[in-house]
């Protein structure tokens, strides 16, 4: 499988990632490679074999549905570029 | 006292034990060493009054009685693990002035051991590397050199400062993880001790995750004896961490019994990859030679999808990165670009963060992971996935351990294999089939290359059985008397 500019400006949108255009033909180059070493994968047979969704086999443990963290909002808003009043604040998103 | 600097951990526990020297006194060389080894780059934040705070705590509980396992150890932090009230940066310009209001399972639970922080180490961004040559912070300088040839040279990646750091003898021990191979491959390139243990033994809660199936903390230490001292602080289970599997931790220098007689030590065959340097197949012919000498036996197996786990890895990793990364949005941490709308500034925001080969494997799991793409690749990466487990599960039927060599090379100069990102992924084409099996592996420091460079062998364990990995590595290590030093 090989990648055309328009596919990997695609994945760079889905991605949100901004890739300037001169960027995506030797994106497309390296990427492709990689994409065409992994076909090798296609000489396996799987038909029957189950997908592997967890490494170690174990029930998920569960707890009480009750508060454990809180009260720290300071503390999670110290890290943010941009506060306004107490939260995140980003460009507007509503006209 | 510079040869506070070369002990072990365990010798130093002895030494401190006795009042031959203070947590202060240790912590001040290694101060001074950290000081003087700054041209390695081994360290993207120096945090030494915490340190000596931290020493000054250890002797107080020295002189109470109350020391713990690793009392008063200086020791390195991968800057991966986040740190309370330090910067973490995963090596990446995206998580710009990042200061964690909370710690790492890990690291409290090394502090709680005793241990002291000599600082956070550099790495490759976002542990995606090989090299460590893909940080945001520059890579690092290996501490070793080829024989007659100044080239600097890469300490592997991506734990590449942790292992540099500990080569060099400016900390007696460092964290790592290992997601690929980036505890395990840096371990060799440097000649020192690396583990990665079983997925799920040590808590992945507070470290920055890469791939979150895969990721694994583990210790990276001088001694196979220092390793299995460190994984007992590490590990431990942890409600924070759904992935933490509750056993009990044993004491794991109680294995280091020296006795392998009758242990099955499996070769597989399909490691003698096309292409291996001769000095790599003498090296583990020794390996073989040496187990044989000390009681065990060794069996040749086959793990036959071996060739399709380096491809299955750039699938699985790939798309779980995808997915991790997509939380640097430059709203809630890190840097931020502006942009006129909310996804312009997301766009620049990313773009300006990451680092080429990021992009490259974000790119991918994006693409593997998007409609119309999501069974041809993530899912048949999932079911290949689930025969290599199980070519190590039939094997283990037959043996107790897996001996093989740790890389396919030793440490490359520089700026080697960076335009080809397929030549850098064969780095770990011997320890990727661990990570995606989830089992433990250790690298032991087993001999040098012509050219004078250290390489490692390999011991891969059953689930849950780094006692055994530990002891059959012990006694690796003591046949191969590596006691070769780095010049830097």
């Amino acid at each position: 499988m090989s990648l055309d500019k328009s596919a990997v400006a695609h994945i760079a949108a889905l991605a949100r990632i901004k890739v300037p255009e001169s960027d995506l033909e030797p994106l497309a180059r390296e990427l492709s490679n990689i994409l065409g070493w992994i076909e090798q994968l296609n000489e396996v047979d799987t038909t029957g074999v189950e997908p592997m969704t967890s490494v170690v086999r174990m029930e998920l443990a569960r707890r009480p549905d009750v508060v454990t963290d809180g009260n720290c909002r300071d503390k999670i808003l110290a890290n943010a570029p941009e506060v306004a009043q107490g939260f995140f604040a980003v460009p507007k998103v509503v006209e | 006292m510079s040869e506070l600097t070369d002990l072990t951990m365990a010798d130093a526990l002895a030494g401190l034990a006795k009042g031959a020297f203070s947590a202060r006194e240790l912590t001040e060389a290694h101060i001074r060493a950290v000081e003087a080894a700054r041209p390695l780059n081994a360290f993207i934040t120096e945090t030494p009054e915490r340190a000596l705070e931290m020493a000054a705590a250890s002797d107080e509980r020295w002189r109470k009685g109350e020391a713990g396992a690793m009392e008063g150890l200086p020791i390195a932090i991968k800057d991966l693990f986040c740190t309370e009230g330090v910067l973490t940066t995963a090596g990446s310009h995206i998580l710009d002035g990042f200061k964690p209001p909370y710690e790492s399972t890990v690291t409290a639970n090394l502090w709680r051991a005793g241990a002291v922080m000599l600082g956070k180490t550099n790495m490759d961004e976002f542990a995606m590397g090989s090299s460590n040559m893909t940080s945001y912070y520059g890579g690092v300088e290996n501490p070793w050199r080829r024989k007659g040839d100044n080239r600097p040279l890469v300490p592997g990646g991506s734990s590449g400062g942790s292992a540099a750091a500990v080569a060099a003898r400016i900390a007696l021990g460092a964290t790592g993880t290992d997601t690929g191979g980036s505890i395990r491959q840096p371990a060799a390139f440097c000649g020192i001790v690396g583990l990665k243990p079983t997925y799920g033994r040590c808590s992945r809660w507070g470290i920055v995750a890469f791939a979150s199936s895969l990721d694994q903390a583990g210790p990276m230490t001088r001694t196979v004896r220092d390793a299995a001292i460190m994984l007992g602080a590490m590990a431990g289970h942890d409600p924070k961490d759904s992935t933490s599997v509750n056993r009990p931790v044993p004491d794991y220098t109680a294995a280091l019994t020296g006795d392998v007689r009758g242990l099955r030590i499996g070769i597989p065959k399909e490691y003698r990859v096309d292409g291996m340097p001769a000095e790599i197949e003498a090296l583990w012919a020794r390996g073989i030679d040496w187990l044989k000498a000390a009681g065990a036996e060794t069996v040749e197996i086959s793990l036959p999808h071996t060739k399709y786990a380096l491809p299955t890895y750039y699938i699985i990793a790939p798309a779980e990165a995808s997915s991790n990364l997509a939380r640097y949005d430059g709203v809630r941490y890190g840097l931020r670009v502006p942009g006129e709308s909310l996804d312009e500034m997301y766009e620049e925001t990313r773009a300006a963060g990451f680092g080429a080969e990021v992009k490259r494997r974000v790119l991918i799991g994006t693409y593997v992971l998007s409609a119309g793409y999501y069974d041809a690749y993530y899912l048949k990466a999932q079911r290949i996935r689930s025969l290599i487990l199980r070519d190590f599960t039939d094997a283990f039927e037959r043996v107790d351990a897996i001996l093989t060599p740790s890389t396919p090379s030793a440490a490359f100069p520089t700026g080697e294999k960076m335009d080809d990102p397929v030549a850098m992924y064969l780095n770990d084409v011997f320890t990727v089939p661990v990570n995606l099996a989830g089992l433990p592996g250790i690298s032991v420091p087993a001999g040098l290359s012509e050219e004078g460079l250290p390489l490692g062998l390999q011991v891969i364990g059953r689930a849950f059985d780094e006692e055994t990995v530990l002891k059959v590595g012990e006694v690796l290590e003591t046949a191969a008397a590596f006691t070769a030093r780095p010049e830097r």
